[in-house]
């Protein structure tokens, strides 16, 4: 699972996932956020002996990159904070650290439960060799892996619980511990709404606690009506500033690395506009998904948002219009010219619905920044020749 | 012949009275289509253009025998409208509401199974026989009677397609948004039978994008089941791994799910895989030689 905040899920933080699931009943070691080394040091005395450090980050292999420290006395825990805290890591920088208390740990095991898109049902994956990547165990041993996939209407029965913990080989009290982790994680599941729960590890202390000693939680952004809660929680900071606004006015943005802004309507014609243009020899900038019926105030954000970005040189408007007219489009673009005062060439091209009307509209009214052109082919091209000229 | 809409289709349409509902059933109106009644709570007794609406599907049914459903009801209501519809016997339900939860598209999804229905998106523009019957937000002009079936995961992208055909002079039998959601009621495959089993679809165009592994499952079915020639296109070369590309399900999520993974799958099935929309065209008509 990629860590990128998208459309589909809301990524939370190891602490707020570790939280969501301790409510639920998952058991998880005590820790305490800090934002600052003297936090962290706080945090380990009260915790006495051994703790570990942990970085904050909406991203994978943080304990790689350094960003997980087991130290042993709260000088070493303020120093190991005070290392990662601004640490980048995958391009994400670490604002907080999690200080968890220390643990006896026997066995490391995997647990979660995701949303199959294929079988359209939940499915719980467990394995007995848990702290490395589950892909890592499903390439080089994948019998260590046991599926299940749940009847969402009927949800997780008894006897499954029984065959997972069997089947893996569980016994005694190990056996019934992951039981009811299993029971309470595939509860939080159907609660939360969530499109992933993940433990990794799982442990077994010496004691012979079974607990969370790491947990991943995605939710799913359709579900957050009813979640206003969990709602907050997402990270408005971790997010790429622009295409947090693209957000708030109900439009997908998605930076990338090249040079030619594309705005589109609707997210397919728009994901095929980036492909001609990169076969046309040029690279798309960004993905810009207008929607559809766009107004002049839409269309004036999303191009704003658009050539906000500074490496922009030539602008792609590709319109299909469907239940968005082209009259209405080009209305729009002429006005978001006027209001924002974009002096970058423009190609446009419209198709569908009152077009023909829209051409007109432009004809008669073209900036001189504004080129239209008849299809996608050439209008693709048109733009990626401007963007090499130097547009700006 | 066509699949799931024609000329014997007599639709419902949930929602009926709001925003979208209204301006659509007027357009599925204009275009032919035979709409027999409408379904909002509360509002039965009323009628929208002529078209009488009812507080119950099965209010509905029971007095204007309506065999096919559109749902236009906000996200928060949808997966209940579609459970009325199911349980009310629609024969085809379509969903184009946008933003259910994937978790209440799974229960539909499971019941669905229990059922003699066909359930289209959510999320999805509808379905359109062209000439015989529109169940859709498609824009008809775009489209003339022929022998091509369309089946995408994309609206607008459709509409690129269809018109990129329609202007060659090349005619479909039915075009089906499957729709972009994570979980959807019907996959490439389920349409791609229908295609293959309705006599007059000499040719099939598969539009899919990024994400998951649909299109790769559809190519087995391709290879193994269908005599009818498959043209395909997936968009998404240039997506990123783990960037959402604006509809739900299409995002990078390993080596699979690639626009490049996917039409080399597809290739390796013997189906003609484009690079871009206009190339489709060309490649439908090469097929149908």
């Amino acid at each position: 699972m990629a860590g990128v905040a998208g459309v589909w899920i809301l990524d939370l933080y190891e602490y707020q996932g570790k939280e969501l699931l301790r409510m639920h009943g998952v058991e998880t070691l005590e820790g305490i956020v800090a934002e600052t080394p003297e936090e962290a040091r706080q945090a380990a005395e009260r915790f006495g002996g051994t703790v570990a450090v942990k970085a904050q980050v909406l991203t994978g292999g943080r304990g790689k990159a350094g960003g997980i420290k087991v130290v042993k006395s709260p000088e070493e825990a303020e120093s190991a904070a005070d290392q990662i805290l601004g640490m980048d890591i995958r391009g994400h920088t670490v604002r907080r650290v999690l200080v968890e208390a220390g643990a006896d740990i026997q066995t490391e095991m995997y647990l979660s439960v995701t949303v199959d898109r294929a079988a359209k049902r939940p499915l719980i994956l467990f394995s007995t060799e848990g702290g490395v990547e589950i892909e890592e165990v499903a390439e080089s041993n994948p019998e260590a892996i046991v599926r299940l996939h749940i009847d969402p209407l009927l949800g997780l029965l008894p006897y499954q619980v029984r065959e997972l913990t069997f089947s893996a080989g569980l016994e005694g009290d190990v056996a019934k511990g992951v039981g009811r982790v299993l029971r309470n994680l595939y509860r939080a599941f159907e609660e939360l709404d969530a499109s992933l729960v993940e433990i990794n590890p799982l442990v077994v202390t010496g004691d012979g606690r079974v607990l969370a000693l790491d947990a991943k939680v995605t939710i799913d952004n359709s579900s957050l009506y009813r979640h206003e809660d969990i709602a907050e929680l997402h990270d408005v900071e971790a997010a790429d500033p622009q295409e947090q606004r693209a957000q708030e006015v109900g439009l997908q943005y998605v930076k990338l690395d090249g040079d030619v802004g594309i705005l589109g309507n609707g997210a397919g014609l728009v994901m095929s506009t980036l492909d001609v243009v990169a076969q046309a020899g040029g690279e798309p900038a960004n993905f810009c998904d207008v929607g559809g019926g766009a107004d002049a105030e839409k269309i004036s954000t999303a191009l704003d948002i658009v050539t906000s970005n500074e490496q922009v040189r030539s602008v792609l408007f590709n319109i299909f219009g469907g239940i968005t007219r082209g009259d209405e489009v080009a209305r729009g673009l002429l006005s978001a010219i006027e209001r924002t005062g974009i002096d970058l060439p423009i190609v446009v091209r419209l198709d569908g619905t009152n077009a023909e009307e829209g051409r007109q509209i432009l004809a008669e009214n073209t900036p001189e920044n504004v080129v239209t052109e008849e299809t996608m082919l050439d209008a693709a091209r048109r733009a990626v020749e401007l963007a090499r000229d130097g547009g700006r | 012949m066509a699949i799931l809409v024609d000329n014997g289709t007599r639709l419902l349409v949930q929602g009926i009275t709001g925003r979208e509902g209204a301006f659509h059933t007027g357009r599925m109106l204009e275009s032919g289509t035979n709409v027999v009644a409408g379904v909002t709570p509360g509002k039965g007794g009323q009628d929208y253009e002529g078209v009488p609406v009812f507080n119950t599907v099965e209010e509905a049914v029971g007095e204007t025998g309506a065999n096919a459903s559109v749902i236009f009801v906000p996200p928060p209501f949808a997966a209940d409208a579609i459970f009325e519809s199911l349980d009310g016997g629609m024969s085809t339900v379509c969903c184009i509401t946008e933003g259910i939860p994937v978790h209440d598209m799974m229960r539909v999804t499971d019941y669905l199974q229990t059922k003699d229905a066909t359930l289209i998106g959510p999320n999805c523009p509808g379905v359109l026989s062209p000439e015989k019957a529109n169940v859709s937000i498609m824009p008809r002009d775009i489209f003339t009677p022929g022998n091509v079936g369309v089946v995408s995961r994309s609206g607008t992208l459709t509409y690129q397609i269809v018109n990129e055909l329609t202007q060659r002079g090349i005619g479909q039998s039915t075009a089906v948004g499957i729709g972009g959601d994570p979980i959807i009621g019907t996959n490439f495959i389920e349409i791609l039978e229908k295609f293959e089993a309705d006599p007059e679809t000499g040719c099939v165009v598969m539009i899919g994008e990024i994400g998951g592994n649909a299109e790769q499952l559809a190519a087995e079915y391709v290879n193994k089941e269908m005599q009818t020639p498959v043209v395909a296109y997936i968009a998404g070369f240039t997506a990123p791994e783990g960037k959402t590309m604006g509809h739900a399900g299409a995002i990078v999520s390993g080596g699979e799910s690639t626009a490049e993974a996917k039409s080399e799958a597809l290739r390796r099935a013997g189906i003609r895989a484009a690079t871009n929309p206009s190339e489709v065209a060309e490649l439908v008509v090469e097929a149908l030689r």
